[in-house]
């Protein structure tokens, strides 16, 4: 008893920063002329939802606070800023580029890659740009099939011709390119080298905030890191402490088939939670409004996120027997769905392969 | 066209399946070459992980084997295999793995014509797939 309210008090301890701070933080005052110019910043998108975007102005007053102390020189969502702005910057002038979404087109292609050239730091700022995030899903099909279903198949569409987009268009004698679509969606480290990862769907307010100090006071950790802490999300969730000792279940039931108890461990309950397999770092925001782990901030340093869930999952449940194993195996309506939802375009079955080039 | 090779990886647990194979030899019944055989403690120390590095890394087939249900070394390692593997087979197949690409099964230690029997039936599938590409993997021409 003794060991697990320990936890609960170290987890209450742990989650406190990651709570909202309304205090503002003061950089170091820079000087007025100028000798000392503002670093500079850019913000991306690649295919992503918005919801990054709406991260950063997510900060808000201290969003003021930020660009006093940073000049933001391209941000497309935002701020009026063309392409051809950022390609007369000379190379390595940015400060930090961050760059949000996962890469599936030409344009996005080259526009990080644009990036890179310009900046000392790139960002992969949320899921989508450190794993693939919820675009990556589409790796699960291949590019025919999608083009077919969203141009020809899905009930909104109506193009009785069947057309379908294609590279280069020629009309009226004018002709038309458009960005290639790739065959798959790609993390932004595939692409181009990435200094530092801030995971999240999106990533939260104190993290970005703990990020953007960090490089503005130049405290940042080794190149390569990711901006969040290196343990799962149960080693903090003030629920952990009501895990029994040998986690066992006997059924997996859905969310919406069962009022969640508010304070007990969702696997506990025999609720899929994807917390041991998940990063920490998000605050439980979905924990605290009582919903499990989707599994947003993505998976350990190397580890796969949704073989190691889906071990654990195999092993607190505890039916034997082969008919029980296919009822369990059964119970997880959609495996790749739910134990890789952020993550396919970096797991170990879809993505990227390292080892060799070829088919 | 060279002649298609299938790569197998065959991970089999120490008490009982490890012994088929042997006994398999010791009977001199023939099983694919193809067939590479890694020894672990327990089919139940096979992590899904470990199966998806084998594809990974070239195997166009993978079996785990392990003892029959209440032969367990560790009394039940192999149901926690089993109810691992029911589900990872159906991962596999969402991300275009042919789940005829991936067999768990028992095999006893005395069983060396089952474990024959298992591994060919193995072999023969994947030749008849051909080698495996994953999907969701960069292909040529794009970002490098
Ligand atoms: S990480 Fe989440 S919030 Fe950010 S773009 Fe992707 S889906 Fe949207
Ligand atoms: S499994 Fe989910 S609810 Fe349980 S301790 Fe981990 S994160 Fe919290």
């Amino acid at each position: 008893m003794k060991r697990k309210s320990s936890r609960a008090a170290k987890a209450a301890k742990i989650s406190k920063p990651a709570l909202r701070r309304t205090k503002t933080r003061k950089y170091a005052p820079r000087a007025k002329t100028a000798a000392a110019p503002k670093p500079k910043v850019a913000f991306y998108w690649c295919s992503s939802c918005g919801g990054c975007e709406e991260a950063v102005v997510d900060l808000e007053e201290n969003i003021l606070e930020v660009t006093a102390a940073v000049d933001i020189v391209f941000w497309p969502c935002a701020l009026d800023f063309k392409t051809e702005d950022v390609r007369a910057l000379p190379d390595q002038s940015l400060a930090v580029a961050f760059i949000n979404g996962a890469v599936r087109t030409s344009e996005q292609e080259e526009m990080v890659k644009l990036l890179r050239a310009k900046s000392q730091l790139v960002i992969a700022f949320g899921a989508c740009a450190v794993q693939g995030g919820i675009p990556s899903l589409a790796n699960l099909k291949d590019k025919e099939s999608i083009i077919t279903r969203a141009y020809r198949e899905a009930e909104s569409v109506v193009n009785p011709k069947g057309t379908l987009p294609q590279e280069n268009t020629t009309l009226h004698g004018e002709s038309l390119t458009i960005p290639r679509f790739y065959e798959t969606v790609y993390t932004l480290a595939d692409v181009i080298p990435v200094d530092y990862y801030l995971p999240g769907c999106p990533p939260t307010r104190s993290l970005l905030e703990d990020a953007l100090h960090a490089i503005l006071g130049n405290r940042l950790p080794a190149r390569g890191a990711v901006l969040a802490p290196n343990h799962s999300l149960c080693k903090t969730c003030e629920r952990n402490a009501t895990k029994p000792d040998r986690l066992m279940i006997q059924d997996l039931k859905r969310i919406h088939q069962v009022a969640a108890d508010p304070e007990s461990c969702f696997l506990a309950q025999g609720l899929l939670c994807l917390g041991p397999a998940t990063r920490d770092g998000c605050g439980q925001a979905c924990i605290k409004a009582n919903m499990p782990c989707t599994g947003c901030f993505g998976p350990l340093s190397h580890f796969d996120q949704g073989a190691k869930m889906l071990s654990a999952l195999a092993g607190i449940f505890q039916a034997e027997g082969e008919t029980a194993a296919d009822h369990f195996a059964a119970s997880v309506v959609d495996p790749a769905g739910t134990f890789y939802r952020y993550g396919v375009a970096a797991s170990l079955l879809g993505g990227r392969r390292k080892e060799r080039s070829h088919g | 066209m060279t002649e298609f090779t299938p790569k197998i990886v065959a991970f089999v647990c120490n008490w009982c399946a490890y012994g088929g194979a042997d006994n398999a030899g010791s009977q001199k019944l023939e099983y694919p070459a193809a067939v590479k055989l890694i020894r672990v403690m327990c089919s139940g120390r096979v992590e899904p992980e470990m199966v998806m590095q084998a594809f990974r890394q070239g195997a166009d087939g993978v079996m785990v084997l392990g003892c029959h249900p209440g032969d367990c070394h560790y009394r039940n390692g192999n149901m926690k295999a089993l109810r691992r593997f029911r589900l990872f087979s159906r991962l596999l197949a969402q991300f275009g793995i042919h789940q005829d690409r991936f067999v768990f099964d028992w095999v006893a230690a005395s069983e060396g014509k089952k474990f024959q029997t298992v591994a060919t039936r193995l072999a023969a599938a994947v030749q008849k797939l051909g080698p495996l590409s994953l999907t969701g993997y960069v292909r040529q021409g794009e970002p490098s």
